[in-house]
């Protein structure tokens, strides 16, 4: 099933096309706006840090820059395969060997984030493992998507929260709220441990282990991963159809004359359907095939095993530290070449990881566009666009402006969600700030 | 427009005094009162005492505080930790309520402010020390706050000035069922009273998902407030800590009070869980890339885990990488011999990858590159099994960690059998002490059926004594053990016991 072993690696992070990427798609401008918070530079951009991981792979860190401007020029400069964002610090990254305490230089702010990956998902998925995925399998990260979303939204008010595609087999999520941003490291662990749910290694046989009644956030999550159970992983991933797998659903359940007979009668059809064999717990125990049955136990196994095989396993020790850093959105995944686009989570069951469009893609629909537009209207030769600062993705009003590259192309969807996700951010920035600065007035006047 | 700076005071209202005159009075303060059991150690103490008691009173808290964090090494639970400290704390630190109408009343009170305080000054000079006194003291404070009477409890922390607001009867009907389903233990809605506050100020509550959560809001139930007077306690005392390092530098010329107070730091240590590069090496062992797989016979169930995982998979995740790296390193293999094993075991990835991403890792674990202070510091000491226990449980597809806790029932035992452990009794005493979370004891107790014929040997012999044999808690000195167990012959009695 894997889409990438049958082809020779290509060459995505090709230095040239990388560059073109950076000189024509990327929206340095509004990426400028999300970390910024306000229209003028500010430290919050001035002292974030960035790194830079370049072609060769040596790992730049402790880069920043004042202005976006300057963030394009030295991106263009040193063409990195792709860059990271790291906290806000409190002082220039750059000159933190010039201070004359260490301790000086801590970080003070950072989006809370989440990494999801698919890699953690091998023991239960069948579909494909390690680096490759199928749309079977993206429906975890759907999956996982939805309840860390909904969590994130009731239950810790957070109302800014952008979801990225990793670029190859996972997303992550940007909690861009100030409150988020200025947690410290012991809240990122509570709000981890609050949302991680399967713990244990791979010797452990059962790994949810969760008290009753459920929690709210608990209670809430099976509703919505309920349905997903049947049709994504009893259907699609079939976890339990051969016979050595079925062993497994076998060791999480409680009663042990119920298995026995549930052996035998699995044993006794080989490759029974997962769907069908989930309907046999039930319907055996009907029947009444273990005298001492404890119906709440068998009930809250099955829970449980609905939640271990649809329960989001989130990479905690990205969420939990301050200084931990994480790729930008927007750059390039080097490995598959598509670019890390924000995933709309108002239509996320339509997201297609491998519908999203690659770097050279991208500058084929350029070309093709220019091709077309340059045959009707004639001499309106957007060729000089790229050399004119094009990082400015801000359209201008002018009627008669030219169109900017990345509206050419299959990205204008994903940019134009970031910035309208930005627009928001912004605005709810605006009247925090204004709350302060008035707050702070009033308390000076007595 | 002219701009008001507001935080300038109006001249004519500025107190007039005489500098000269308050800089050479004689500082007067008001005389301490404790109307409280319990203190959160907010003002410093102002009244003058001995040296005598200055010492006294600083080495009757800290014996306290040793035994406090010996517990939490032998993992204890807080039912035998009380039950070992409250004999302790009657002998050296006695605390009454105000109930008890005991005439020492005020005197108890005070040592123990004052104490505290002493111990403040010893133990804020470095990062480390601060991490250690902040702990033991939280831990001492909540032993205290739940042992407390529960009116003057509940005084005590209405002069807090939490901003809580409570939870009225309406919201709390609404509401009602999510209630119940976050809050254990409690099942009708007139036997609890709810606050709400922001979850920030809550996190240990919200990690183990133990309230319910509403926007941004926790809903805490009233007995859950120790919790959140135990963590405000820690805060403000980790943040005065960090005041006094910087205050502390005006102690440098004194020499009555600096002595007392580095003698006390010095004997504030863990002497069973920390493991010295010192005592590492094995003289005469042969430690070399080859010799692992030989030498994983003596090593401990966490470490022939990871070993055999490494042997399957031919590769092991990052957290199972630190933990046998280190321990690699504490047994006295070199770093060169340490990239070579890692670089034959991953023998499903190129050279290139292994370059790229394991090789700086591994070096940086030898303390071979990174900051300064980790290459001063030789990189990481091995993991002891205090951590391995407590930090990063193992996730999917992770195979750190201790077998005897983080392993189900079953594959504990297969993994013990598949090592060479099938003794019935044995078997079944590891089960009883894991039920009982005593993950040393069954280590311990593999320990001995595995080298029993040689420790009878040795104590027949009378050649190692009870020291050479106290209980293992750490993975390296279970191997050193080990090895010398079955080399006994080999290596010098002299160096065993250097």
């Amino acid at each position: 099933m894997s889409i990438y072993s049958s082809l020779p690696a290509p060459k995505y992070s090709d230095p040239e096309i990388m560059y073109a990427f950076y000189q024509r798609l990327f929206p340095f401008r509004t990426l400028f706006q999300w970390l910024n918070h306000s229209p003028t530079p500010s430290n919050d951009f001035g002292h974030r840090e960035f790194a830079f991981t370049l072609q060769n792979d040596a790992y730049l860190r402790y880069q920043a820059f004042p202005t976006a401007d300057l963030l394009r020029k030295e991106v263009l400069r040193l063409n990195p395969s792709r860059f990271e964002i790291g906290p806000v610090y409190t002082t220039n990254p750059r000159e933190r060997k010039t201070l004359r305490k260490a301790s000086a230089f801590r970080p003070l702010a950072k989006e809370l984030v989440f990494d999801i990956d698919l890699t953690d998902y091998d023991e239960i998925r069948t579909c494909c493992d390690k680096a490759n995925i199928c749309h079977k399998c993206w429906s975890f990260v759907t999956m996982a998507i939805k309840v860390v979303d909904a969590a994130l939204k009731d239950d810790f008010g957070f109302k800014h929260i952008m979801w990225v595609y990793s670029g190859r087999r996972g997303a992550h999520a940007w909690v861009c709220d100030r409150r988020a941003r200025e947690m410290d490291d012991q809240k990122r662990k509570a709000i981890a441990g609050y949302l991680e749910l399967i713990r244990g290694g791979a010797q452990t046989s059962k790994k949810v282990n969760i008290r009753r009644p459920l929690h709210p956030h608990i209670a809430r999550s099976l509703d919505i991963l309920k349905a997903h159970f049947q049709t994504d992983i009893l259907t699609d991933q079939d976890p339990w159809q051969s016979d050595e797998r079925f062993a497994t659903l076998l060791k999480l359940l409680p009663d042990k004359s119920l298995n026995e007979s549930l052996r035998k009668k699995w044993e006794s059809s080989p490759n029974r359907p997962s769907t069908s064999k989930w309907a046999d717990i039930d319907s055996l125990a009907k029947t009444g095939a273990s005298r001492s049955l404890d119906r709440k136990a068998l009930l809250e196994a099955k829970q449980d095993i609905v939640l271990e095989y649809t329960y989001p396993r989130l990479d905690v020790e990205v969420s939990k530290k301050l200084i931990h850093l994480l790729k930008s959105p927007f750059v390039v995944h080097p490995g598959t070449g598509r670019v890390c686009v924000p995933i709309d989570t108002r239509r996320l069951e339509e997201f297609d990881p491998l519908g999203v469009p690659t770097v050279t893609q991208l500058l084929d629909e350029i070309d093709e566009w220019d091709r077309r537009e340059g045959a009707v209207g004639g001499g309106n030769g957007s060729q000089g666009n790229g050399s004119q600062g094009n990082g400015n993705d801000d359209p201008a009003n002018s009627q008669e402006r030219r169109l900017q590259d990345y509206e050419k192309t299959s990205l204008k969807p994903y940019v134009d969600y970031f910035r309208a996700f930005v627009a928001s951010l912004l605005k709810d920035e605006k009247v925090l700030k204004r709350e302060r600065n008035e707050g702070g007035a009033d308390a000076m006047e007595f | 427009m002219i701009r008001q700076d507001f935080a300038r005071i109006d001249p004519k209202r500025r107190a007039t005094f005489d500098h000269k005159r308050k800089q050479f009075a004689t500082a007067s303060y008001k005389p301490q009162e404790y109307p409280h059991r319990l203190n959160f150690y907010e003002i410093p103490p102002t009244a003058e005492i001995t040296l005598e008691e200055f010492e006294q009173w600083a080495i009757d808290r800290l014996r306290i505080l040793a035994e406090l964090e010996a517990c939490s090494f032998r993992n204890k639970t807080p039912a035998e930790t009380a039950a070992h400290i409250t004999p302790l704390l009657q002998k050296y630190l006695p605390l009454s309520s105000n109930t008890s109408s005991s005439s020492e009343l005020a005197n108890e009170r005070k040592k123990d402010h004052y104490s505290h305080f002493i111990l403040r000054l010893a133990f804020s000079a470095t990062d480390d020390l601060r991490r250690r006194f902040a702990r033991v003291e939280t831990a001492l404070f909540k032993l205290r706050f739940q042992n407390d009477d529960a009116r003057e409890r509940q005084a005590f922390v209405e002069t807090l000035n939490f901003d809580w607001e409570v939870v009225g009867d309406d919201e709390k009907r609404e509401l009602g069922a999510e209630l119940l389903q976050s809050t254990p233990g409690v099942r009708r809605l007139e036997d609890e009273n709810w606050f709400k506050l922001d979850w920030e100020r809550v996190p240990e509550l919200v990690e183990g998902r133990r309230v319910l959560l509403k926007r941004g809001k926790a809903y805490v139930p009233m007995r859950e407030q120790m919790s959140m007077v135990v963590s405000e306690f820690t805060a403000r005392l980790e943040r005065s800590l960090e005041l006094t390092s910087r205050a502390l530098p005006r102690l440098d010329e004194d020499d009555r009070l600096s002595p007392i107070l580095s003698h006390l730091s010095k004997n504030f240590t863990a002497p069973d869980s920390t493991y010295s590069d010192s005592n590492a090496h094995i003289p005469g062992a042969p430690i070399n890339a080859g010799s692992i797989d030989t030498l994983s016979q003596s090593f401990p169930l966490c470490m022939r885990n990871l070993h055999m995982t490494l042997r399957k998979n031919a590769h092991l995740k990052h957290f199972g990488r630190l933990q046998y790296t280190l321990f690699l390193k504490g047994i006295g293999l070199s770093l060169e011999d340490c990239l070579l094993f890692w670089r034959q075991s991953f023998r499903n990835i190129t050279d290139d990858t292994f370059n790229k991403e394991y090789r700086y890792n591994i070096r940086h674990s030898y303390g071979d590159v990174g900051g300064d202070a980790n290459r001063r510091g030789r990189g990481y000491s091995p993991y002891s099994c205090q951590k391995i226990l407590t930090e990063h449980p193992p996730g999917p597809g992770e195979a750190h960690g201790c077998p005897y806790r983080h392993f189900s029932t079953d594959n504990l035992t297969a993994l013990l059998q598949a090592t060479g452990v099938s003794d019935r009794d044995v078997l079944r005493g590891v089960r009883e002490d894991v039920e009982k979370k005593r993950f040393h004891m069954a280590c311990n107790r593999v320990f001995e059926y595995a080298h029993k014929g040689e420790i009878k040997k040795v104590k027949d012999d009378g050649t190692w004594g009870a020291a050479e044999l106290d209980t293992i808690v750490h993975p390296n000195t279970y191997f050193k053990r080990s090895y010398m167990l079955k080399h006994l012959g080999a290596v010098k009695q002299e160096e065993a016991e250097s």
